[in-house]
């Protein structure tokens, strides 16, 4: 591997995730960008690229090339301005090139965010932008959805590891229980003062969106956006007390779930974007003390969970069951909420996790309560997955500098 | 250079499952794609695979995207083929009924024509794989 500088996250910014029909894609990352910026207290000229993340703003808004609206917004006419698409993974993909860019020796200071109005579209429209995240003519063709990938995933996770589905979709429900108890005290989260006392039985018995998934095996469509200012380790350090440094940032991709075939449920993408992030992180499973992982559907966490290498394959629905994945549990998955708690603005999702991961190992919660706070954790992950696992991210971040 | 989507939907409508057989690995792609879909060879030949196959997962979908509202609910399978090869399609049997049950049950696979809808390549219709449930 070349040289690289450190990189760190010095400020992060996260709008309330929601519903947001009076602010435009643009107006809602200037909101996210500015609070970034400000957390961050470095001068606004200093930044020298924007990388946002965006996925479905062409259906769901009429609008695509927002790059240089977003520099414009910020009065930062001139910089380079890109969008990134990963749909799902749209923001950590923006995350993954700026820390490069950084690490390169490219820029030294950048802006990277994420933006999606969802919840604003409505539910068919909505489900039409998540939809052109799977495969565009072989697998939407039949009118295959997004929950509906998960819902393939499901079944067949129940039938490789020979679970009864009655049985799994009771485990399945633990993750939306466990994840709505903490979105349920997060003021960020959509479902914030909703669903915290949440059952199994409530989940396995709400509407079936795509079976065997309910609507509360699902992340909601939601509005929102994010960012965070990255900087060269030596300027983070002069800039802020706590920089949290990059320590890893990988990323795969595939196609469509019938090339992936009996492995979806093993995510190639995942096992090779989690392995090279740790490999670079020179960190393993074992090291890291929290998690934010992408819970789009319930199975998606258990799957993720254990290609991840935090728990054996078959074992991951077992481990959230008997509750190892709670904010005391041995690995605190998704203290925020997750996806299904918080929300979901899918561009804007990559950096609500680095905002969240951030946030606990600086170990300044606000505006979130202590009660979600992972006390002493000093190595975080964050995992983003777009597409039937066709686009996944793993970012590793840490109060320490690689290797220190 | 792949044969394309077009091709592959007009056999499709032909009664034919066509794709490639890779002349390294022997491995057959389907639907077609440009290199080989196991080991990326590019020594491939159009052929015609066997139209059965084994129910791998379904799922039966109630909240449709946009344009298909008048086609919900219906359910979506992936299918093993008797070739390899793993599509997705829809299963001919009521929605209500397609459960669990139904996974490992043998298939054969034909086609259905779908209304065309805004935001998909082929502006004259959607074609899809059908999935019928073999008497036993
Ligand atoms: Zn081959």
């Amino acid at each position: 591997m070349r040289e690289m500088r450190d990189v760190a996250v010095i400020g992060v910014g996260h709008t309330k995730f929601g519903l947001h029909t009076d602010k435009s894609l643009v107006d809602l990352f200037g909101e996210a960008a500015l609070q970034a910026i400000h957390d961050a207290g470095v001068d606004r000229k200093k930044i020298e690229a924007i990388y946002i993340g965006q996925h479905g703003g062409g259906i769901t808004d009429g609008t695509t090339n927002l790059g240089g609206f977003m520099a414009e917004e910020l009065g930062l006419r001139g910089i380079p301005s890109l969008r990134f698409e990963g749909a799902c993974a749209s923001s950590t993909v923006a995350f993954r090139e700026a820390y490069r860019e950084i690490a390169g020796g490219w820029h030294d200071i950048m802006l990277v965010g994420g933006v999606e109005r969802l919840l604003s579209a409505g539910t068919s429209v909505g489900t039409k932008s998540l939809a052109s995240a799977v495969d565009g003519i072989y697998e939407s063709n039949a009118g295959l959805t997004f929950p509906g990938v998960f819902a393939l995933a499901a079944r067949l996770y129940a039938a490789e590891y020979d679970i009864p589905l009655d049985e799994l979709r009771e485990k399945m429900a633990h993750v939306s229980v466990k994840n709505h108890k903490n979105g349920a005290l997060n003021p960020l989260a959509q479902w914030y003062g909703k669903y915290g006392d949440l059952t199994i039985d409530k989940v396995v018995n709400s509407k079936m969106v795509a079976s065997p998934l309910t609507l509360m095996d699902c992340c909601p469509m939601t509005d929102g956006a994010t960012a965070c200012v990255l900087a060269e380790g030596g300027i983070a350090e002069k800039l802020v007390d706590k920089p949290i440094y990059v320590l890893g940032a990988a990323e795969a991709g595939a196609g469509g779930i019938y090339r992936q075939k009996a492995e979806m449920i093993r995510p190639m993408t995942r096992i090779k974007s989690s392995k090279d992030a740790f490999e670079e992180a020179k960190l393993t499973p074992d090291d890291i003390d929290i998690v934010e992982l992408h819970d789009c559907f319930t199975i998606a966490e258990i799957i993720a969970s254990e290609a991840i290498g935090f728990f054996e394959f078959g074992e991951g629905a077992d481990a959230v069951a008997e509750g190892k994945t709670k904010i005391n549990g041995k690995l605190p998955i998704n203290p925020s909420g997750g996806l299904i708690g918080k929300g979901h603005p899918v561009g804007a999702t990559g950096t609500s996790q680095i905002y969240l991961v951030t946030k606990q190992l600086r170990g300044d919660m606000d505006p979130m309560p202590d009660e979600l706070h992972v006390h002493g954790a000093e190595a975080g992950m964050t995992d983003t997955l777009g597409g039937d696992f066709s686009t996944l991210s793993n970012i590793i971040l840490s109060v320490r500098r690689r290797g220190e | 250079m792949s044969a394309g989507f077009k091709y592959f939907f007009n056999e499709l409508k032909r009664g034919k499952l066509v794709g490639y057989k890779c002349n390294d690995c022997g491995a057959y792609t389907c639907p077609p794609q440009s290199v080989c879909q196991e080991c990326g060879s590019e020594n491939i030949e159009l052929t015609e695979l066997r139209n059965k196959g084994t129910l791998r997962s379904l799922t039966t979908i109630y909240i449709p995207p946009t344009g298909l509202e008048d086609e919900a609910p219906y359910t979506v399978a992936l299918v093993e083929t008797n070739d390899g090869p793993w599509i997705i399609g829809r299963l001919d049997h009521d929605p209500e009924k397609s459960g669990q049950d139904l996974i490992g049950k043998k298939v054969s696979i034909g086609c259905q024509e779908l209304h065309p809808v805004d935001y998909y390549p082929d502006k004259e219709g959607r074609v899809a794989p059908l999935f019928k449930l073999e008497e036993t």
